[in-house]
C-alpha cells in the first residue's frame, strides 16, 4: 500500500468542502466522536442532512468568520490506498495556499461546477497545476444534480476543459461528473449518469499511477547531516545522512560531489541496522564514499553519468506569497535542499496574467503573484530545471528581515 | 514504497533538518507511544553518532509509574541525554497555581514548566509527537511551526511550506517546534510499532485497574484525584490509548493484551483518541485555545 496525497481546488462555493467530507463520510473515515460533534452542531443542509463541509473547517476564527483560511491536510485510508488531502479553501490568499498544496501532492482534483462551466478560476487553477508540474489531474463536474445529471452539460465542459489543458501542456487528465451533497459517483457509482463509462472519484483515486522518478542517471542526493561519532571502534566512520531527492544510488555508483565537483564511488549504503544495495528516490539513508572528501551539508551527490547544472545566475518563476511586495533592493534567504544562501533580483522579466495566461510587463510582484525572474545568488547553487525534475529544481525565498518564507521558485533556465 | 517506509523516511528526514538548521534543539518526551516512535526514529535517523539533541520530559508529578519505569529503562538503554523539567517546581516558586476541584489536573500547568524550560535550555526547536489527524485544529499545523517567546502560535503567522523545504530561520527568543510525524495517523503509528517491535510502556495493553467513572469515561484511581462521596472505586480491564497526566487520561476497556489485539481494536472502535481526553471535550476549540497559549 503507497500514500497518494492530493489537492481540491475550485472557487468558493463550488464545493470542495463537501466533496472532501463525502469522501471521508461515504469511505466511513470519519470516526464516531467526530460524528456526533457534527451531528450537534446547528449547520445543517437546506433539507436537514447535516452538512459535510463542517468536516474540513479548522481554526475558531474561521468557523467564526464562516470561511477557511489556510492548508488543512486531512487523512484517509481505504484497504487500496492512504490519502492524505491538502484542502486549500478558496479566497483571497487562495493562489499562495494552493501553490504551497500542490507543491505537496501527486495529483489535484479540479472542481468545476456544472452550472458554471469552465470559468476563469478553472483557468487560474489549471495553469497552477501545470505551473508546479502535478502528474495527474481529476476534473470534477460537481453540482450535476443541479443539471439534471444532463450529458451534453458534461460533455460540453469535457471539450472546452480539453483546450484549456492542451494549452497549458496538462496530459494525464480524467474527467468525472459529480454530486458531492448527493454523494453521485464519488465513493459509490451513481446510477443517475448511466451514460458515464468511468470509475467513482474513490475508485480512481485508488488505482490512480503515481510515478516516481528511480532511473539512475537522475540521482541526487542532498547532504543533510555528517554523521561521525568519533569514539574508540568507530574512529573512522564518517556517514552522509540524507534523503534520496529524486533517482538511485547503488553501491559501486560513481558520484560527484557539487558545488565543488569532486568525483568518488559509494562504498556503502546504511539505514539503521540494514544494508540496502539500493537507494531509491524518496529513501532517507546513510551513504558512505570510497574517498575522504570534504563534504558538509549543503553538498549534494550526483550521478557522475549525468551531473546538474552549477550556476550562480539563473532564470526562474516566481509565486511571491508575502503582504509585503517584493523589493529588488533587498537581498533575501534562498533555501535549496539543504543549502541556504543569499540573493538578489537581478531582473524581472515578465508577470503572468493568470486568468488570461497571457504575459504582463509590470515591475510590481505583490502577494500572489507568478512570473519570471532572473536570480543571481551568492554560492553557486547546483540544481536541475524544474520541468525535468520537481525534487531539485524548487526553492524558497526566505524574507531576511522577517525571516518569513516570501517565494517560491521553479527553476527553468541557467542564466550565466 | 510501502506507507510505512515512506512515512518513515520522512520522518527521519526532519530530524535531519532539525539537526542540521538547529543550535539548541530538543526532543519533548512523555513517554507516550508517539514520543516513543520518535525516538526510534531517531536512532535510524542518527546511529550510529549520538543524537544531536537531549531528551526532555515535562513531569507533572501525577505520572502512571509505568512511564518513569520505561523512561529510565530506555534512557539506559540508548545511553542519551535526559532533561527533566518538574511542574511541582513551579508550583513551589509560584509561577503556576494548582487547580482545584473535582476535575482539577495538572495538564495546563504543563505549558508553564515547557516554556520554562525551553527559557532556561535556550532551546530553539523542540520536536515533538503531535499528528494532524488528532485534531481539527492540528490539521493546520505546520511541519516547523512558529513560536513567539510566549511560547504562542498564531495561525495567521505560519509559514507556507512547499515541497520538503522547512524554513527553520527565526529571530532570537522565538523557537520551533517541530512534528515529524504530522502525517502519520493513529493506525500508522500502531502499525509501525509492531513492525519494528518497539517496546511500549505496559499501560497500553489491557491490565486491570481500579477506576472511578468520570464523564463517562474510566479514570485510574490515584490519590491524584480529588474523590467524593459519588466517585464509586470499581476494578475493570482496561488499557490506555494515549498517556498523559493521570488525572486527565482516560482508559478504555479492553482486553487487548498484544499489538496485534490493539489494532484491531482501533480498527473495530472508531472512537478517536483524542476522544479519551479529558480536557478536549471541554469545549471544540479547547485544543486550538491550548496551542495558542504554548501548549503543543
Ligand atoms: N446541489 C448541490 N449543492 C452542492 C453540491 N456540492 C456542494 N453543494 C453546496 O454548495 C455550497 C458550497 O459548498 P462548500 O462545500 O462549502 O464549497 P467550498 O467553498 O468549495 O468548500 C453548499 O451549500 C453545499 O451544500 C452538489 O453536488 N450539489
Amino acid at each position: 500500500m503507497n500514500i497518494l496525497k492530493l489537492l481540491t481546488a475550485g472557487s468558493v462555493d463550488d464545493g470542495k468542502s463537501t466533496l472532501i467530507g463525502r469522501l471521508l463520510y461515504d469511505s466511513e473515515a470519519i470516526l464516531i466522536d467526530q460524528l456526533e460533534a457534527l451531528q450537534r452542531s446547528n449547520r445543517k443542509n437546506d433539507d436537514g442532512t447535516i452538512d459535510l463541509a463542517i468536516l474540513t473547517d479548522g481554526l475558531k476564527a474561521e468557523r467564526e468568520q464562516g470561511i477557511t483560511i489556510d492548508v488543512a491536510y486531512k487523512y484517509f485510508q481505504t484497504e487500496k490506498r492512504k490519502f492524505i488531502i491538502a484542502d486549500t479553501p478558496g479566497h483571497i490568499q487562495y493562489t499562495r495556499n494552493m501553490v504551497t498544496g500542490a507543491s505537496n501532492s501527486n495529483l489535484a482534483i479540479i472542481l468545476v461546477d456544472a452550472r458554471k462551466g469552465v470559468i476563469e478560476q478553472t483557468i487560474r487553477h489549471t495553469f497552477l497545476v501545470s505551473l508546479l508540474g502535478l502528474p495527474q489531474v481529476v476534473v470534477a463536474v460537481n453540482k450535476m444534480d443541479m443539471v439534471d445529471f444532463d450529458e451534453k452539460v458534461f460533455d460540453t465542459i469535457v471539450a472546452d476543459y480539453k483546450k484549456l489543458a492542451a494549452k497549458v501542456g496538462l496530459e494525464n487528465v480524467a474527467y468525472i461528473p459529480v454530486s458531492a451533497l448527493k454523494g453521485d459517483n464519488i465513493v459509490f457509482e451513481s446510477k443517475r449518469t448511466p451514460w458515464y463509462k468511468g470509475s467513482s472519484l474513490l475508485a480512481h483515486l485508488e488505482t490512480v499511477e503515481i510515478p516516481v522518478d528511480t532511473q539512475s542517471e537522475h540521482a541526487r542526493f542532498p547532504v543533510q547531516w555528517i554523521i561521525r561519532p568519533q569514539t574508540d571502534e568507530l574512529h573512522d566512520y564518517r556517514g552522509y545522512a540524507g534523503r534520496v531527492s529524486s533517482g538511485s544510488f547503488r553501491v559501486n555508483d560513481k558520484v560527484t560531489v557539487l558545488p565543488s565537483g569532486f568525483s568518488s564511488t559509494i562504498s556503502q549504503i546504511e539505514l539503521y541496522d540494514q544494508e540496502p544495495a539500493l537507494a531509491t528516490a524518496g529513501m532517507s539513508v546513510t551513504l558512505h564514499l570510497a574517498d575522504e572528501i570534504d563534504i558538509s551539508r549543503g553538498d549534494i551527490l550526483v550521478s557522475a553519468e549525468n551531473t546538474p547544472h552549477v550556476s550562480k545566475q539563473i532564470e526562474t518563476d516566481l509565486c511571491w506569497m508575502d503582504t509585503r511586495a517584493l523589493d529588488t533592493t533587498q537581498t533575501y534567504f534562498l533555501q535549496h535542499n539543504s543549502r541556504i544562501t543569499r540573493c538578489r533580483i537581478q531582473e524581472i522579466l515578465y508577470k503572468f496574467n493568470i486568468n488570461t495566461l497571457e504575459k504582463a510587463y509590470d515591475e510590481d510582484f505583490k502577494l500572489n503573484d507568478i512570473g519570471r525572474i532572473i536570480i543571481k545568488t551568492a554560492d553557486a547553487l547546483a540544481f536541475d530545471f524544474y520541468q525535468d525534475n520537481n525534487a531539485n529544481g524548487g526553492a524558497i525565498l526566505i524574507d531576511a528581515r522577517t525571516n518569513v518564507t516570501v517565494g517560491a521558485l521553479m527553476f527553468r533556465a541557467n542564466a550565466e | 514504497m510501502d506507507y510505512l517506509d515512506e512515512l518513515e523516511a520522512e520522518a527521519i528526514y526532519i530530524l535531519r533538518e532539525v539537526a542540521g538548521q538547529f543550535e539548541k534543539p530538543a526532543l519533548l518526551f512523555s513517554g507516550g507511544k508517539d514520543s516513543i516512535t520518535i525516538v526510534h526514529l531517531a536512532l535510524k535517523a542518527f546511529r550510529p553518532g549520538k543524537f544531536p539533541f537531549p531528551l526532555v520530559h515535562i513531569d507533572t508529578g501525577h505520572n502512571f509509574e509505568e512511564t518513569i519505569t520505561y523512561r529510565d529503562e530506555m534512557i539506559a538503554r540508548i545511553g542519551e541525554k535526559l532533561i527533566v523539567g518538574h511542574v511541582q517546581d513551579d508550583i513551589d516558586a509560584g509561577n503556576a497555581i494548582e487547580q482545584k476541584g473535582k476535575n482539577a489536573s495538572r495538564n495546563q500547568l504543563q505549558t508553564v514548566t515547557l516554556l520554562n524550560t525551553i527559557a532556561k535550555h535556550k532551546f530553539d526547536a523542540c520536536i515533538g509527537g503531535a499528528r494532524r489527524d488528532e485534531e481539527k485544529a492540528r490539521a493546520k499545523e505546520r511541519i516547523f511551526s512558529v513560536r513567539d517567546e510566549f511560547g504562542q502560535w498564531d495561525p495567521k503567522r505560519q509559514r507556507p511550506e512547499l515541497w520538503n523545504l522547512y524554513n527553520g530561520k527565526i529571530h532570537t527568543g522565538e523557537n520551533v517546534r517541530v512534528f515529524p510525524i504530522s502525517n502519520w495517523t493513529e493506525l500508522d503509528v500502531w502499525n509501525y510499532i509492531r513492525r519494528e517491535n518497539i517496546p511500549l510502556p505496559t499501560i497500553y495493553f489491557a491490565h486491570e485497574r481500579e477506576v472511578i467513572t468520570r464523564g463517562g469515561q474510566y479514570m485510574a484511581a490515584s490519590p491524584f484525584l480529588n474523590l467524593d462521596e459519588d466517585d464509586l472505586i470499581e476494578r475493570k480491564n482496561v488499557r490506555f490509548r494515549t498517556v498523559g497526566d493521570m488525572t486527565c487520561t482516560a482508559a478504555v476497556e479492553s482486553n487487548a493484551h498484544h499489538i496485534d489485539d490493539i489494532i484491531n481494536e482501533i480498527s473495530a472502535s472508531r472512537v478517536s483518541e483524542r476522544g479519551a481526553r479529558m480536557d478536549d471535550k471541554v469545549s471544540e476549540a479547547a485544543m486550538e485555545d491550548r496551542k495558542k497559549g504554548g501548549y503543543f
